[in-house]
């Protein structure tokens, strides 16, 4: 192998596309890797049209292929499926069993591409991997670390998904697009010719079709030869009584307006689930604001632990707008947040990520 | 970069003689064999030959060779044509086209392996029913190279009055077949540098065979269809030449396999023969490597210019666990650490040597990554 071969994890989506023609064409060493995560074939009753068009389908797979086949360069499938499972898809379900919102592409991006995969793409001869992530790197000479830093195109940042990244990770990484506009990535990908210059966007978990994650889980449980109804359970307002019943905690996130199935005088919302009692709490939506909230396992990415308070711009979702807060360390790894604003629908199971303007500082789960 | 191939059980390229053997029946020799006019017998007169040349390489008579379009359909026609509504008894380790086949029989019994790859006689006595239609034991392993002893096997099967099936597909080539006491035997062209999309089953005179295609009177009545005529010419150009170069070319091979066996097993600790100690075709070595995955493995060794497989591929392209590796009582992450190597023709000792040298250097780069290696 050629010293400084870049692995380029291939999704067959436009993005990871770019990134190899874009390296390709500059000339580097690059091996085309895609993962296979999860066997479309299960759970048929979720896709009744058949398993194209999602992670993983034959139609990605052959995408990423032809991608691979135009730009010349060596192309592979690896098989992560199993520890896929067990890392990513065994612990979505059990969070939300547990009354958690989890974000499983993190979970993906800490335990398989950033850590089996890159283990993989260097056991076959790269030095570093590459892929479609939006998302900014740098090395700062003076902290000795490498930062991390919001992409170029805000609507797409992606580094909310990626706060779990170490500093021997971050070493071994390139995210090429950062820099880039979408429709920049796309014109490139049109200027390269590749095949995928013209495929939409994909969409939720990957795994997941349609976003109904419930249906997902619902599904996994049969496959698995148990039963929902186990898991039924009662909706009770803020003040403790009983207004219906509900068939899962896992059908409900806080915050959650629609589908929940009481009429009322004001919009109804989940307020929390409770997988103790099973109970599912509403209420209304001044009761979904919080302004305090501890962070767990937090991973410091930019700088290195803080020993004192700081101030940060905070993010709770993807789509949050992130809100100006203080950091108050309990250890290395946990922290008290306190927001300026009382934020609404504070949901335990989705990470909080640390900004100072574009720098991304850290982030952890929030408990 | 130079680049050597090392997965002969997968295919192989065509020869030049099965080349130049098959041209002029894609092109001058077009007739329909079953026509009667001048073109059409000039095509039959070839199907015939080929026909003949296939026979030789079996022991058998030119009747009883089925011209199909390959291993798979062979073995279809093998197993549903003897024993769809009854009983049939296989092995774990068969190939696909043979357990797929038997799971559509009325019912059927898949008899393990001991931990070498070899199947006991006995315990395929002691599956036989009274519905028993059919038994089907591979003559040799796709991804072992172990030998079956279907000479033992075919004699169970005569005392019982059972049909007795073996896929060749492996074998030949690559050790020496007599059909003598079996009824249904299966081979492929393009594991033999013949062309792709060409097999034969031998169907021993008298053995009672339901067709599983419907159509035409081609093939006795067994397999409809208009003939695949420079196929059938090109599967008996390459059983010629295993008739008259197969001894010497598999002695060749063995020393070559021997060599790269032991080159791997002397400079890589913790390097392991699947199947060691049963006898073996002349190409195939299978080796486990603790600590690492073959598919990584696989892929740092093509990136070298090596070609090998480690296990059966799926359609996206990605690998399952070998269910042979499985049978033979491998752990699943034992079976994802064994690579097989398959030899042939254009294989040299530079090259073994080269792969050796790849091989021990891919191996120490990929332990080092691995540290729950010890």
């Amino acid at each position: 192998m050629p010293e400084g071969t870049i692995a380029v994890a291939m999704s067959g989506g436009v993005d990871s596309s770019v990134v190899a023609g874009m390296l390709a064409r500059r000339g580097e060493n690059v091996i085309g890797l895609t993962m296979q995560l999860w066997n479309q074939r299960r759970l048929p009753e979720l896709a009744p049209d058949g398993p194209s068009g999602r992670c993983c389908s034959l139609d990605d797979v052959y995408d990423a292929r032809r991608v691979a086949q135009h730009l010349g360069i060596p192309y592979y499938v690896v098989n992560f499926e199993e520890q896929f499972e067990r890392q990513v898809v065994k612990p979505f379900i059990e969070d939300y069993l547990a009354g958690r919102t989890p974000i499983p592409c993190t979970l993906c991006n800490n335990f398989i591409k950033f850590d089996q995969f890159l283990e993989m793409a260097e056991g076959v001869g790269a030095r570093r991997i590459a892929t479609g992530h939006y998302a900014r790197l740098n090395w700062n000479e003076s902290s000795g670390r490498f930062e991390m830093r919001r992409a170029a195109d805000r609507a797409k940042d992606q580094t909310y998904f990626l706060f779990g990244l170490t500093q021997a990770q971050l070493a071994r990484t390139l995210f090429p697009l950062g820099g880039f506009q979408k429709a920049e990535a796309r014109q490139l990908a049109r200027e390269l010719g590749l095949p995928t210059s013209e495929k939409p966007d994909s969409q939720e978990i990957c795994f997941v079709p349609n976003g109904d994650y419930a249906g997902f889980i619902d599904a996994y449980f049969r496959e698995q030869g148990l039963a929902p109804a186990a898991v039924r359970g009662e909706l009770v307002t803020t003040d403790g009584r009983v207004v219906g019943e509900h068939s899962g905690v896992h059908h409900f996130t806080v915050g959650q307006r629609r589908g929940i199935g009481i009429a009322a005088r004001e919009p109804l919302y989940v307020i929390a689930t409770e997988p103790a009692t099973r109970r599912v709490v509403i209420g209304r939506n001044d009761d979904l604001l919080r302004s305090a909230m501890r962070v767990r396992d937090i991973n410091w990415v930019s700088i290195a632990p803080p020993a004192a308070e700081i101030r940060a711009a905070v993010k709770i979702r993807n789509k949050h707008a992130a809100a100006e807060a203080v950091i108050r360390p309990i250890d290395a790894s946990r922290a008290e947040v306190r927001f300026d604003e009382p934020q609404r629908a504070v949901t335990p199971g989705q990470a909080a990520v640390f900004y100072q303007d574009d720098l991304v500082l850290g982030g952890g789960w929030i408990e | 970069m130079h680049r050597y191939y090392f997965d002969h059980n997968a295919t192989t390229p065509v020869s030049t003689e099965v080349l130049e053997a098959m041209l002029p029946l894609l092109t001058e020799v077009y007739g329909n064999a079953s026509s009667i006019h001048y073109f059409g017998q000039a095509a039959r007169q070839k199907l015939d030959e080929a026909r003949r040349e296939v026979a030789a390489m079996l022991g058998s008579s030119a009747e009883e060779i089925v011209f199909t379009s390959g291993g798979t359909e062979a073995d279809n026609l093998a197993l549903l044509g003897i024993a769809r509504q009854g009983h049939a008894i296989t092995t774990a380790v068969e190939h696909p086209a043979v357990l797929a086949a038997a799971a559509q029989c009325a019912s059927m019994t898949a008899v393990g392996v001991d931990g070498r790859g070899v199947v006991d006689p006995d315990e395929i006595r002691r599956a036989l029913r009274p519905d028993t239609k059919l038994i089907s034991v591979m003559h040799a392993n796709n991804e072992l190279g172990v030998i079956q002893p279907i000479q033992e096997i075919s004699r169970i099967a005569r005392e019982a009055g059972v049909a007795f099936h073996s896929d060749g597909v492996q074998a030949a080539g690559k050790t020496p077949i007599d059909v003598s006491g079996i009824d249904l035997y299966t081979i492929s062209a393009h594991k033999i540098y013949g062309p792709k999309g060409a097999g034969a089953l031998f169907v021993r005179k008298g053995t009672k065979i339901v067709p599983q295609s419907h159509g035409g009177h081609h093939e006795q009545g067994l397999r409809a269809g208009t003939e695949n005529v420079a196929g059938a010419v090109g599967l008996g150009r390459a059983a010629r030449w295993v008739i008259e170069c197969g001894a010497e070319e598999q002695a060749r091979e063995a020393a070559l396999r021997d060599r790269l066996e032991q080159g791997i097993l002397d400079r890589v600790r913790g390097a392991h023969v699947n199947g060691a100690g049963a006898p073996r075709t002349a190409n195939t070595t299978n080796i486990r490597f603790d600590g690492v995955d073959s598919d990584a493995l696989l892929i740092a060794l093509d990136l070298r210019g090596f070609a090998v497989s480690s296990g059966a591929a799926c359609s996206s392209g990605a690998t399952e666990p070998s269910h042979v590796l499985l049978a033979i009582g491998l752990t699943k992450l034992e079976a994802r650490s064994s690579i097989r190597f398959s030899l042939g023709r254009s294989n040299t000792a530079e090259q073994v040597d080269g792969l050796i040298e790849a091989v021990v250097d891919s191996v120490a780069h990929l332990r080092k990554l691995a540290p729950a290696y010890a």
